[in-house]
């Protein structure tokens, strides 16, 4: 069946390579052939559609989606920003969601062994759908950094793990938001394997437009997209 | 293009409570799992079964796969596609490797119709895991498909010695139709993975 529709690519100038030395789990996990480019067909440009009923009312809030007796203990955050596609057309009803540390820097899952305290108030996932003009909003709390097995002494800069559908199977994105002025970017084999002109688009930025007085600091974290291929193609 | 995609990063080993917290325990609903058909929906129902194997033949035990499948009549539950489906099948599986004996991935679906006159049936996969700062993108096509796969154009843009890498063999186990689907992420029998 042909298609009208294709994707851009991925952008390698931009987007991670599968092997990265420093990073040491992609040494026996990363692909090694070359990628096979593909026909584009329906079956790239269609996609899972997630609406308004994936959804559920605290499902954005992490302040209380998980609170059982009380808030969760940190520093209350929010995190929002702008799902747009390459050609900065925003990218509507779209589904995104997101895991994190607690403010300890301790996941709630239970291989995460790390010896700082589960926090009983907080859970630490989330989603939402993005508006008509592309726009999301989460409640949160900083997530801790927290030390991982990679080398000695290795830290995880604090970080939110985001996944987001877009309009096809070829705009999947998983990533990860950073913050800013963090001393682990540096040092993070994770942040570091992205190409280097592309890394500061992971970090957020403190806002204080989106800082709610007496409540939460206010980080803008914008998304973007593979956008729509200039050539149709035939499938 | 005015702007910069966004770099992926990797799932980490953690991403089962916000992505697949129900196939693990966890208290929030899942978006989706290895459920993927219904006892309405139409087609033939198939078990995809298969591990994630590392460079070292070792079982990938935190990785986490989706599946994206068109109907048994090959149409996609998309505004995309014009025939968009109805029969109530969203066509969209997850399932983590952590929670199986054998470090498996285990879904229950229909096969797929083709998409196309000159197009084979097929299941569009994207592997996550740690390890991965990209995620993977294969397909899975089906060994009783001879035909219609030697025709296949995504199939026939394969390296001919490399197409068995995509082609999941068919058992049946209490009358099901099982089709296993290992996915070699590097070595000899490394898996095709695509440029989407
Ligand atoms: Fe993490």
């Amino acid at each position: 069946m042909s298609t009208e529709l294709s994707f851009n690519r991925r952008d390698w100038g931009t987007q991670p390579p599968y092997l990265h030395a420093e990073y040491k789990s992609t040494a026996r996990r990363g692909p090694t052939r070359p990628l096979v480019p593909i026909v584009s067909s329906l079956s790239e440009v269609t996609g899972p559609v997630y609406g308004h009923e994936s959804v559920g009312e605290l499902d954005s809030d992490l302040t209380k989606n998980g609170a059982k007796d009380g808030e969760p203990l940190g520093e209350r955050i929010i995190v929002t920003g702008r799902v747009l596609d390459e050609d900065g057309r925003p990218v509507p009803n779209t589904l995104i969601e997101i895991w994190q540390a607690n403010a300890a820097g301790r996941y709630i899952h239970v291989v995460d062994q790390h010896d700082a305290p589960i926090d009983p108030n907080f859970f630490g996932g989330g989603r939402c759908l993005t508006d008509a003009d592309g726009a999301y909003r989460f409640y949160t709390v900083r997530p801790g950094a927290y030390p991982w097995g990679n080398h000695f002494n290795a830290w995880r800069p604090n970080h939110i793990h985001l996944s987001l559908f877009g309009p096809a199977f070829a705009t999947r994105l998983v990533t990860q938001m950073y913050f800013p002025g963090d001393p682990l970017l540096d040092l993070d084999p994770i942040y570091q394997g992205t190409p280097e002109a592309a890394r500061g688009s992971l970090v957020a930025r403190f806002d204080i437009e989106t800082t709610e007085p007496e409540f939460a600091l206010g980080y803008v974290f914008d998304i973007v997209l593979r956008g729509r291929g200039a050539t149709p193609m035939e499938g | 293009m005015a702007l910069k995609q966004t770099p992926s990063q990797t799932v980490g080993p953690y991403f089962a409570y916000g992505l697949t917290p129900e196939q693990y325990g966890y208290p929030l609903k899942s978006i989706a799992g290895a459920e993927m058909r219904g006892p309405d929906t139409e087609g033939e129902a198939v078990r995809i079964e298969g591990q994630v194997l590392d460079g070292e033949g070792a079982c990938v035990n935190d990785a986490m796969i989706e599946l994206w499948q068109a109907d048994a009549h090959g149409r996609y539950a998309h505004p995309a596609d014009p025939r968009s489906s109805n029969a109530g099948f969203a066509g969209f599986g997850r399932c983590g490797t952590g929670t199986d004996p054998e470090n498996r991935f285990v879904f229950e679906t229909v096969k797929p119709g083709a998409i196309a006159d000159g197009h084979a049936p097929h299941i569009n996969v994207i592997v996550f895991m740690r390890g991965l700062l990209t995620h993977a993108y294969t397909r899975i096509y089906f060994a009783d498909e001879a035909e219609r796969n030697a025709a296949d154009p995504v199939l026939s843009a394969v390296p001919a010695e490399r197409r068995d890498t995509l082609i999941a063999a068919r058992t049946e186990d209490s009358g099901q139709a099982v089709y296993r689907f290992d996915i070699h992420m590097q070595g000899e029998n490394e898996t095709v993975f695509f440029d989407v």
